[in-house]
């Protein structure tokens, strides 16, 4: 039910043991995350709205793998895998979607704007389509300051019908931008299906008309998102300039906190939320296959993880809100 | 000390910050080698600094927004320019949601060190799309600081300043005072922001003003000295931070606050200071304060209609002489 077939693009044997390892950790660390916020949810100490990344893992997971730790990445309104995938600090992560002082905004941003700067994230934005101008002028600046830096920019397919997208899309061909555009299609804006809203099979095809290089991949497979990224990152760094990567993918909950996602049809949903599709198993699998990892290993590495999360909700719960008047705090660097 | 108009002075100001810094670059709609920005601002530059660093863009003005943001959190000083202050509507987004909140919503992580030119104002009969004064907009929003420099020394000294500030900075120009000639010093100086100019002394009213409102304010004071009216001109160089102090300081001595722009009088900049002031200074006020705007209608065309919307010296003097 992808809407094309998809392939792996290079030969599984030449991808290196290591990576496949990686990928797993990465695609499971964002799994188990996103599943004590749901948690933590249930428990009622998360104010505000929620959009869990649960299901599309392994976009976040194979994007950030194939980057560097100096490269950037654009979040969206769906942002907690982007950056926990990115490498952001968990216990800052979660008291801030507790709103809590010691979160990475200090309790400003939550779980829209749920940002670690200094991991490379530029930011997660509550608007959507709103991050594509600004990787735009990232990756602009990389360009300038002569490094070889790029920056992946992570979007919905309903952001790709937003006027910001045909905006940035240009200037980053035209410039030949150090740019990864990653469309996270997971067939949903909110309850509309991108079908209705969009007149081509692919999102991919409308990158055709920039002229930018572009590919259709299962989003749901950590492995082929990391190739096709790879692939657009040799690009990007050689002066190559910009490759639209469309990773097809489903959400496992629904759009936010109270949504239980009913418009999707069940077939649909079946297939989708299937064993045989899930994002954890497929690159565990995949890794065991090739020798990367052990049965044994994958439960290390799983125990570990869950542990170090459960630190992290300890820490979160355990931190202090911030005073009230720190509202006032930070909208300039100097206060007037 | 030479003269120059305030066009020369800015793109002085903006040639010395890119000599000075390497980071500060120029990008917007035909600012680069073919046209130097409709207003020439930027002329000669893209010449001297390359087209990288005074880039043309497309017509996407939410795109050079984000652009500019983009850039300006991960190293860069951009000065993006807007053709016309009346298409930062298609940059809104940029501008007010993430340029003003960046450093706040993320807990203090980035600073936004952008700065973004624009033009305001009627008088050029281009009507209802390319006339606007919608400064105000921009007060509304927390996060930005705005410079409106209404001469030719101020712009030089303000465009320095704005470009080395942390924080995001709309920068407001006006058609009308383009080719107005001043003495401008050639070397490096820098105006702070959030201090207002006493642009002539008086003891009998105040007007505070903007843009070519304050050209305007200034002629009506010397009218009306002549039928012994002493009016105090004052010009707060930057709406955000805003500078109240030197405005009440100046209130508590003529007791008459009259109020000047070009906007449209429905939550104009000129509503905020009004009630800022009856706040804080009402005990010294002799009279209510007047507000000289124009009407709450878009910018018209025709040359009658254009110069019956946009206050003219008249009514200025009928506006002071009304609380005398």
């Amino acid at each position: 039910m992808l809407l094309v077939k998809t392939r792996l693009l290079i030969d599984i044997m030449t991808v290196d043991k290591k990576m496949l390892k990686e990928l797993y950790t990465r695609t499971l660390k964002v799994r188990r995350f996103e599943e004590k916020v749901w948690d933590l949810f249930g428990e009622n100490i998360v104010p505000g709205t929620l959009h869990l990344y649960l299901g599309q893992e392994a976009v976040a997971a194979g994007v950030t793998t194939a980057l560097k730790e100096t490269d950037w990445i654009q979040s969206t309104h769906r942002g907690h895998g982007h950056v926990i995938a990115k490498g952001a600090d968990m216990n800052a992560a979660l008291a801030e979607l507790l709103g809590k002082a010691s979160g990475s905004c200090k309790g400003k941003g939550g779980s829209m704007h749920i940002t670690q700067f200094d991991v490379g994230v530029l930011g997660a934005t509550g608007v959507v389509a709103s991050g594509l101008p600004i990787a735009v002028g990232a990756a602009l600046s990389c360009q300038m300051r002569g490094t070889d830096d790029v920056v992946a920019c992570f979007f919905g397919d309903g952001a790709s019908n937003n006027g910001t997208f045909g905006e940035s899309l240009n200037m980053s061909a035209i410039w030949k931008l150090p740019l990864i555009w990653v469309v996270e299609n997971n067939l949903y804006a909110m309850g509309t299906p991108i079908k209705m809203m969009c007149p081509s099979v692919t999102i991919a095809q409308r990158a055709d008309g920039y002229c930018i290089p572009n590919v259709v991949v299962d989003g749901n497979n950590a492995l082929a998102v990391y190739e096709a990224t790879v692939e657009a990152v040799k690009r990007a760094r050689e002066g190559g300039g910009p490759t639209l990567i469309e990773c097809q993918t489903y959400r496992m909950k629904g759009h936010s906190r109270f949504d239980a996602a009913k418009y999707r049809p069940e077939k649909e949903a079946n297939y989708w939320l299937s064993e045989e599709r899930d994002a954890v198993r497929i690159i565990r699998e995949l890794a065991i296959q090739q020798g990367a990892l052990t049965e044994k290993e994958a439960g290390r590495i799983d125990a570990k993880i869950s542990k170090d999360v459960e630190k992290a909700a300890v820490f979160a719960k355990r931190s202090e809100y911030p005073k009230p008047e720190e509202a006032l705090d930070d909208v300039f660097m100097e206060v007037l | 000390m030479p003269e120059m108009t305030y066009r020369d002075a800015l793109r002085a100001g903006l040639r010395e910050e890119m000599l000075r810094d390497d980071r500060v670059f120029i990008m917007g709609e035909d600012v680069g080698l073919n046209w130097g920005g409709a207003f020439k601002v930027t002329k000669g530059l893209a010449e001297e600094f390359g087209e990288a660093r005074v880039r043309d863009t497309p017509i996407s003005e939410n795109t050079i927004a984000g652009a500019a943001v983009g850039a300006a959190i991960t190293g860069l000083i951009p000065v993006a320019e807007i053709m016309f202050g009346d298409l930062i509507a298609l940059a809104m987004d940029q501008v007010c949601n993430q340029a003003a909140k960046m450093r706040y919503m993320f807990g203090g992580q980035t600073s936004v060190p952008l700065v973004l030119r624009s033009v305001f104002g009627g008088g050029k009969n281009i009507a209802s799309h390319h006339s606007q004064s919608l400064e105000a907009w921009f007060m509304h929003t927390p996060g930005l600081k705005i410079a409106v420099p209404a001469f030719a020394y101020d712009v030089k000294g303000l465009i320095k300043t704005a470009i080395r500030d942390p924080d995001p900075v709309m920068f407001f120009e006006h058609k009308l005072v383009y080719d107005r000639k001043e003495e401008v010093p050639d070397e490096d100086y820098t105006i702070p922001f959030g201090q207002a100019k006493v642009r002539r002394e008086g003891s009998d009213v105040t007007v505070w003003g903007t843009f070519f409102m304050l050209h305007k304010a200034l002629e009506v004071a010397d009218e009306l000295e002549k039928e012994g009216i002493s009016v105090e001109v004052i010009d707060p160089r930057t709406l955000a931070p805003l500078d109240t102090r030197t405005l009440i300081e100046s209130v508590k001595k003529t007791g008459r606050l009259v109020l000047v722009t070009e906007e449209t009088k429905t939550g104009a900049t000129t509503a905020e200071v009004a009630a800022s002031i009856q706040e804080e200074a009402f005990d010294w006020l002799d009279a209510p304060i007047k507000r000289v705007n124009a009407p709450d209608t878009p910018v018209p065309f025709s040359p009658p209609l254009e110069d019956y919307f946009i206050p003219d010296n008249k009514r200025i003097a009928q506006a002071i002489r009304d609380i005398m």
